[in-house]
This record gives structure tokens, sequence and C-alpha cells, in this order.
């Protein structure tokens, strides 16, 4: 049939626009991050080093100024776009599953048991070792989100029951962070680790963008994949077994996704709040519900969120770096109150 | 498409919801499903939907177990209307639609403009055309249930089970909806509470505490007794002159 090629480009050509517009963003927003800083570097400096390090182009850089490019900031920007973009997919994922716009790593306990896992590694040592700071992490937040879906289950299982839950989940992680530093820290040791858990991204080298990238591409991938079964779960899980969704699988798959990235990115930069929670729901307002927008709108907007949060973080106050969570609140707590209104309202 | 129940039965705790129950449905029936409050109608039909855990017995969709197909399978075959189904997201009539489409998609057979025209089709159907772009927070209880079953239509399912139908619908739309779904060629089966609608079908199944109580024609399974003992209502057949059929009309049991 002839009329079959039409369709196909028709549908093909935004893809291909909006895909290329959105690399462009992320390309400016990651440039942005690398120039604006205490340091002020030029655009020419910048690209130089780039050059220099990506094609051996041999341009004549200051050491310096080529360090604080390549070994510092490029690797701090690229974390911060990895972290955005994974915990904005986490928002979208839990929302998505557990039918409820106050669902996001941070409110269900996730963001917690990660930083309760990397504290019991680094602080009580345990693991001996054998276990990095990382898959302290991970272990934690699995622990924490089986423990607060139990626990939902066991007061009814409902989606209300399920942040409530989160919400118990979450005291008793951050209590046993504190805890575990007050406990086994000494004054230094604790001092840094409250600076880790409220967002730092100063200590960033390359070695961890080789864990946030992937943990990001493939939970970006793993959303991509299930973008119709997550439109399918918009009126319920029994609704979108009957639309011929392997529940329990899109579930398993996906709520492994949110674990390896929120715990990625806790395990690296801390728990940065309202992430998840804030940029599923503006990105809903741009692009509308359906998740074959909102999964790539959301992690664009999120990696770009959080390189301008970290860029912000930098100059704030000059000579010092305020914690990127405090960034991240400052914005989304309004946020997360022009939530709360709108769904008052829709209700 | 045939769909028969073998002793199927489920239980939630202690209560058995419904027990035993066997039945055999045959192509391009409409299947009424009568009974009162709490009787095993809704379960029932999750049963056959294959959507409830560990049931008891079997079913069997023209000759296939249903376990034995994916649910992939099963909702290519079969399209489920549930009371009450709702959502807070942001979607548009033609968005939730466009979700019927979902078990005859994949990455490698995205949505096409064949897709599009039967999402169409099924808008006209229901008579929401119209209203493709109102956001479904913004609807009636009756054009959220007819948007329910535009997306079943669009399943282009063999067998459609709808669970009260007519609920929150209009005397006209419950009346179109019942020619919409008589005139489909495909299996029905429905749950409905309107006895006098009930008697359109061409069988009844009448539930009891989760268990078949009788099953075959209407008039033969309504009978005036049957109404006194498990509906608990007397009642007066009436004969509409137009077309011969039989209406009844109901009265409260006298308290002897």
């Amino acid at each position: 049939m002839t009329m079959q090629a039409a369709p196909v480009n028709a549908t093909l050509r935004p893809t291909v626009v909006w895909g290329l517009s959105g690399v462009v963003i992320l390309a400016v927003a990651i440039l942005a991050g690398v120039v604006i800083g205490e340091t002020p570097l030029s655009l020419s400096t910048v690209t130089a080093v780039f050059a220099n390090n990506l094609f051996d182009a041999g341009f004549v850089v200051d050491p310096i100024d080529a360090g604080i490019i390549w070994s510092y900031r490029l690797p701090r920007t690229l974390v911060a776009a990895a972290c955005g973009a994974g915990l904005a997919l986490s928002g979208v994922v839990l929302q998505a599953l557990v039918r409820n716009a106050l669902a996001d790593p941070y409110l269900l306990g996730v963001s917690a048991g990660a930083g309760t896992g990397a504290v019991a590694v680094t602080i009580l040592g345990l693991g001996g070792g054998a276990i990095g700071i990382s898959a302290g992490a991970f272990i934690g937040a699995a622990l924490a989100f089986l423990l607060v879906a139990a626990l939902a289950r066991a007061a009814g299982g409902g989606s209300a029951e399920l942040v409530l839950a989160g919400i118990a989940g979450s005291q008793l992680f951050n209590a046993l962070t504190s805890f575990f530093i007050a406990k086994s820290a000494n004054a230094e040791q604790a001092r840094g680790i409250m600076f880790w858990l409220l967002g730092n991204l100063s200590g960033v080298r390359w070695p961890d963008v080789w864990l946030a990238a992937p943990a990001a591409g493939l939970g970006f991938l793993a959303c991509l994949w299930f973008t119709r079964a997550m439109d399918a779960f918009s009126f319920g899980a029994s609704s979108a077994s009957s639309l011929g969704i392997s529940v329990r699988q899109v579930q398993i798959v996906l709520i492994g996704a949110v674990t390896l990235m929120t715990a990625t990115m806790v395990s690296l930069v801390g728990s940065i709040g309202f992430v998840g929670l804030v940029i599923p729901h503006a990105m809903r307002f741009m692009v509308g519900a359906r998740h074959s927008l909102l999964v790539p709108a959301s992690a664009l907007a999120g990696a770009v969120f959080l390189i301008a949060a970290d860029i912000v973080s930098r100059i704030l106050i000059s000579g010092q770096v305020v914690p990127i969570g405090v960034v991240t609140a400052l914005v989304g707590a309004p946020g997360f109150a022009l939530i709360l209104i709108r769904n008052r309202r829709r209700a | 498409m045939r769909i028969e129940t073998r002793s199927v039965g489920w239980r939630a705790g202690a209560r058995q919801l419904v027990d035993a129950v066997t039945l055999d449905i045959r192509p391009g029936e409409t299947f009424g499903l009568v009974g009162p409050n709490g009787s095993g109608k809704s379960t029932l039909l999750r049963l056959m939907a294959g959507l409830l855990k560990r049931p008891q017995g079997e079913v069997y969709l023209d000759d296939h177990p249903i376990i034995s197909l994916t649910r992939r399978d099963v909702a290519q075959r079969i399209a489920l209307v549930e009371q009450m189904a709702d959502t807070s997201e942001a979607l548009s009539v033609r968005d939730a639609v466009e979700l019927g489409r979902t078990p005859w998609l994949s990455a490698l057979a995205p949505f096409s403009a064949a897709d599009a025209a039967i999402v169409e089709e099924a808008l006209c159907a229901v008579g929401m055309r119209d209203m493709a772009r109102a956001a479904w927070s913004t609807l009636s209880g009756g054009e959220r249930q007819r948007v329910h079953i535009a997306r079943a239509l669009a399943q282009r399912p063999r067998l459609l089970i709808l669970d009260e139908p007519t609920n929150h619908l209009d005397i006209h739309h419950q009346l179109s909806l019942l020619r919409l779904v008589s005139d489909l060629p495909v299996t029905v089966i429905m749950a409905l509470h309107d006895l006098n609608q009930a008697m359109g079908c061409d069988r009844l199944g009448l539930m009891q505490d989760g268990r078949l109580v009788a099953c075959g024609a209407p008039q033969d399974v309504l009978t005036p007794e049957r109404l006194a003992l498990i509906f608990r209502v007397r009642a007066t057949a009436l004969r509409d002159p137009a077309d011969n059929a039989t209406i009844f009309r109901f009265h409260n049991l006298k308290t002897p």
C-alpha cells in the first residue's frame, strides 16, 4: 500500500526533531555547567580543552584551567545531568505505578534507605570492605523499598497507604542514619556525611561518571521500553492487566530500574529531594500525560534542572558551595505546594 | 468467541465470593448476568477475564485454557469494562480510548493510521467523537462510562465483558448502548441490574451467594417465584402492546 509510507514518516519526523533538539539543549546545559563557576573560564578555553582531550588537538592551554575543566567541572556536570535524569525518571515511574501524584524516591523511603546503606558501609564498615559504598546504597535502597511495600501491603495496599508507609520508612531510615553517625563517626566524619546527605557534587570525578551515566542510561531505556505499559496503568493495575500488560513483570523491571537509579545517584551525591517529584509534574503540564513524551521530556528536564541547580549552588555564595539539595529544595518546595493546590482543585 | 467456565470459584479470606460456576457461552451470544448486590457477578466477570490470581476451576476460550495464554493474548480476545475505573492523570478522551489499542501494539508495530481509524470509529459508536479533546476530569459519570466502552471497543475484542455498563447513563444512552452491544458481531457478557433490560439478552444467568442458581432464556430464569425468593420483590408481568414484550413492574413483598 502506498498509504503506509506517509504515516511512518509523519510519526518519525517529529521524533527525530524532538530528539535532536533534546540533545542540543542538553549539550548547551553541559557546556554552561563547565563554563560557569567561581574561576571564570572563556568558552574558547573550554572548547580548546575539549578538543585536546577528545581529538588530541594540541592547543596550548593553561594546565590549571585544563585540570579544572576536564577533571573537575566536566565530570561534575555530567554526573549532575545523569542524577537529574535518573531522579526525574524515578519519579515518573513511581507516580505511574503507584498512581499517586506525590510518589517519588524521596517520599517512598528509597533515598533514605540508600543513605543508610551508604553510611553503614562507610562508617560501620559493614561488609568488611567487600562491598563498596554504591553497593551499600543499592542494598539499602532495595531493602527500604521492600520494607515500605510490605508495610503498605499490610496496611491495605492502597496508594494512600503506600505514601504513608513511605513516610514511616523514610523517618526510620533517616533515624538509623543519624544513629550510625552519632554512634560511630568522629566529628569530622559526621560533618562530611551530613554535608554529603544534603547533596554534594564536590567530590565527583570521572569514575563516578562511569557509574552514574550507565545507571541513568539503563533506567532511561527501561522507561522508554515500557512507556505504553505505564500509560496502561492510568486506570489502575487491574485495567492495565486487562489491556494485556504483564503487571508483575513491568513492576519488577521498572521498580528495579528505579532502585538502581536512585541508589546509584544517592551513593554518589547524597539525597537530592524534589527533583523526582516536581520535574515529572512540570513536564506533565507541558507535554501531557502520555509517557512516550513524558519519559524523554522528564529525563531531559531533570538533567538540565540539576545542572542549573549545581551552577547556582557553586555561585550563590562566593567562596562556598551550598549543598545542591538545599538549592533543589528551595525551588522544589514551592513547586510541591503548587502540585498540592492543583490536585485539590481537580479532585 | 466461545467461553466456558468449569466449576470456577474464588475465595477472598473466609468468604467464597464465587462458588463452582459452570457456564458455556456460545459465540455471538449476548449473555446477561443478574443477581442481588454481592452475589458475585463482578468477581465472576473478572474470573472470566482471567484477572484474578489463584482461581478455582478452569476457564476455556475457544477450548484453550485461559491460563495457557499470555496477558497480551487474552487482551486481544477479551475486553473488560469494570465499574468505577478512574484516573487522576490528565488524559483526554482520545488518550483514554487509544489505550484500547495497547494489546495490539509493540515496539515493532507502533500506533498507525489503522489504529487511529479504529479509535475514531469507537468514539463515534458511543457518541463521544465531538468530545475527543475533552479532559477526563471534566467528564460526567455517564460520559466516562461511554469512554470506557469506547476503549473496550477499540480493543477489537471477540468477547466483550461489561460490568453494569448502563450505570450512570441517561435513558437514551442506556438504550443506545444496549442496542450497540447486541448489534456487535462479538460475544457479550454483561452484569445488569435493570431486570427489564436483562430481558433483552439472549440468555441470562442468575447468581445468588456466589452460585449460579439458574441459567437459560430470560423468561425462564426470571420467574415470579425467583424474583420473590432472590430479589425479594413481587413482580407483575405486563405486556407491551407495541411489541408484545414482557415488562416487569416491581412491588415490595408484603410482610406477612
